[in-house]
């Protein structure tokens, strides 16, 4: 039985959480501290050791992606991170930037002088505006601490820490769109090889990485590298915010360590709405194919739902009961992707748009049984086909709805209409809406 | 839109990048925060700024949906439609916000008050359904309150967001700190809505916090 580990969220609930002075009385910069106590290396090998993997969704160990960027090139680094938050489902970097930006803050400190940058990026999601404003205000009040700018802390270190805002494009989440996002273009991925440690921002070595990563940091110096690798599993070491949505009791962030089940998860927080059961979810996102009331077992780390036939991804727990109809629900994350592609790539931009009519049709139940084979052909090529993971992950809810819920989508043919009253899955049902 | 003040943030913007061209998104969220949308003006003073040719400003300006290319109302309205939201009653929210308003997906109402759009997943599936006032989280909504907000953007009595400063911002009052123009107003506003704070508390109640 796996319990709960708040550590990113620990405070959460303190009403200065998000000062620099509610930050510190807790302990905010101690951690920095410490990592600037060592040699660059030394913070590298820590974070090595650690275990930590990137909490984005691809599950990259985060120390290893700091090594690969060459020391001594005579080139600038740059660390940017990812606060494009967009992925369906997905709701932790926001909650945990407005209620803790200076975990990031110090995060990006230690990171930044790990890897001997001068300049950080934090690129986030432009519909936030409070958030937007938590930040802002997080790094001003870092600067006046002497923790940004020049001879950081009296160690001889300067770092300059960049707040950008997006506006509005789910790409700009695929890391080498942000880049070109943040070099002042379209958000269109970039070929790799290079890779952004090679030739990242400004053609420099740069490491990008998720918030919720970066965040981590600061516990592994000032907890120690034992104390993160004595939680989670063999494989996937640490805790993480899991983020429960959908038909359940009470729904929200839950940090554990990695390895809880969903099982474990609903047991604790009291399960599926009234009167009704899970019918589908997803374990980290859209992208990432669904699972059934099967899976609520699997270990929720990167190996467990791996095998599962699925992606850990960003831990978004998106839980659907019985009167959510699965061809609506794919139809609308498919018209997400075809409205999120950035059109530089064939199969990702006319693939989406096919994926949608064919949909429709079926939700609908005017399209022919054909038609799911038709959409499993197109899926396979758009999957591996597509310039980046995002027409890789249009095909995720297709292919995985379309294996455990075949008989769903012909009941629609059959019926000649969605056999679904869109009512009942509301959360006011009953009520006079 | 050439006044001094204008022309001095602009400059001040560009200061904080390395290379000028990075500043071209928080220089287009300052022309809304101007003009209220990008106008063709807006695009060309932001090609001069960064010495760029305007089509290339316009191509940055026409990839992102934050920036409008006509005007929105003072409140702009989004109600998140993805697979979730949708599912728990966005879609339900939405048509009735067309209903009750008489416009349109990207319209905006004859008095020039509210504008209404229907937007992606925007980070509070927790709070599901969402609605966005100016980029402001309105959580947990109801087809009824949401008309009720509406409502009260319509008649100046904005209500304030569940998860934001005090009062709800203009739409070009918050472009502008989309911009990185400071308003004072972090400290406003709850740390934390109900929802972030679910795991925490059920960790109190069994001992694990």
């Amino acid at each position: 039985m796996t319990s709960l580990k708040p550590v990113l969220s620990k405070h959460w609930n303190e009403t200065d959480s998000f000062t620099i002075a509610g930050y510190q009385r807790n302990g905010g910069y101690e951690g920095m501290k410490k990592a600037l106590a060592l040699e660059p290396d030394a913070v590298i090998a820590s974070v090595k050791d650690s275990g930590l993997r990137g909490r984005g969704g691809a599950g990259f160990p985060t120390g290893m992606k700091w090594s690969f960027i060459p020391q001594g090139d005579g080139k600038p680094h740059y660390l940017v991170v990812n606060a494009d938050e967009s992925e369906p489902g997905t709701c932790k970097d926001m909650p945990l930037l407005l209620a803790n930006p200076h975990s990031l803050v110090e995060g990006m400190i230690i990171a930044s002088y790990a890897i001997r940058a001068n300049h950080a990026f934090v690129y986030i999601r432009g519909e936030v505006t409070h958030v937007i404003r938590r930040m802002q205000q997080a790094v001003a009040d870092a600067y006046a601490a002497g923790y940004l700018g020049k001879n950081i802390n009296g160690k001889g270190y300067d770092l300059d820490l960049i707040v950008h805002v997006g506006a509005g494009a789910y790409i700009c989440g695929e890391e080498t769109a942000l880049l070109d996002s943040l070099e002042g273009f379209r958000g269109q991925p970039r070929l790799r090889p290079p890779f952004p440690a090679i030739a990242g921002l400004y053609a420099c070595p740069t490491v990008v990485n998720n918030v919720e990563s970066i965040a981590s940091v600061p516990s592994i110096f000032t907890h120690g590298v034992e104390w993160f690798q004595s939680m989670g599993t063999e494989k996937s070491k640490g805790f993480t915010l899991y983020s429960l949505s959908g038909h359940v009791k009470r729904p929200g962030q839950y940090e554990a360590p990695l390895g809880i089940t969903l099982r474990e998860l609903l047991d604790m927080s009291g399960g599926i709405r009234e009167g009704h059961t899970i019918k589908f979810w997803t374990p980290g996102g859209s992208s990432t194919p669904i699972f059934t009331s099967e899976h609520l077992d699997v270990p929720l780390d990167y190996e467990g739902v791996g095998a599962a036939g699925s992606m850990l991804g960003t831990k978004a727990l998106q839980i659907f009961d019985e009167t959510t109809c699965v061809v609506r629900a794919v139809l609308r994350w498919t018209e997400f992707y075809k409205h999120e592609s950035c059109g530089k790539c064939t199969p990702c931009r006319e693939g989406t748009w096919w994926l949608v009519q064919i949909l429709k049709d079926l939700e609908n139940g005017v399209g022919k049984a054909e038609d799911l084979d038709k959409l499993l052909d197109l899926c396979d090529n758009i999957l591996g086909r597509s310039f980046c993971a995002l027409g890789d992950g249009a095909t995720s809810p297709i292919t995985s709805s379309i294996h455990y819920f075949r008989d769903e989508y012909l009941a629609h043919l059959s019926a000649g209409k969605c056999p679904f009253d869109p009512v009942a899955s509301t959360l006011f049902v009953g009520a006079s809406a | 839109m050439k006044d001094e003040a204008l022309l001095a943030q602009m400059d001040s913007i560009i200061a904080r990048y390395p290379k000028s061209r990075s500043a071209i998104m928080p220089l287009l969220h300052l022309v809304q925060a101007s003009e209220g949308f990008v106008t063709p003006e807006g695009v060309e003073l932001v090609a001069k700024k960064l010495d760029l040719a305007t089509a290339e400003v316009a191509a940055v300006a026409t990839f992102y949906s934050q920036y409008k290319r006509r005007p929105v109302g003072d409140y702009h309205v989004g109600v998140c439609t993805n697979t979730l939201c949708a599912v728990m009653g966005g879609d339900a929210i939405f048509s009735g916000l067309k209903d009750h308003l008489g416009i349109g997906n990207d319209e905006r109402t004859s008095d020039g008050k509210v504008s209404l759009e229907h937007i992606e997943c925007n980070a509070a599936c927790d709070y599901a359904p969402v609605v966005m006032v100016n980029w402001e989280f309105f959580d947990n909504q109801t087809v009824e309150s949401a008309k009720e907000l509406v409502d009260k953007l319509r008649s100046g009595n904005p209500p304030a967001p569940t998860r934001g400063p005090n009062t709800l911002p203009t739409w070009k009052e918050n472009s502008a700190v989309l911009a990185g123009i400071s308003d004072g107003r972090a400290n406003e506003g709850v740390q934390a809505g109900p929802a972030s704070l679910a795991g925490l508390e059920i960790a109190h109640e069994r001992g694990e916090a």
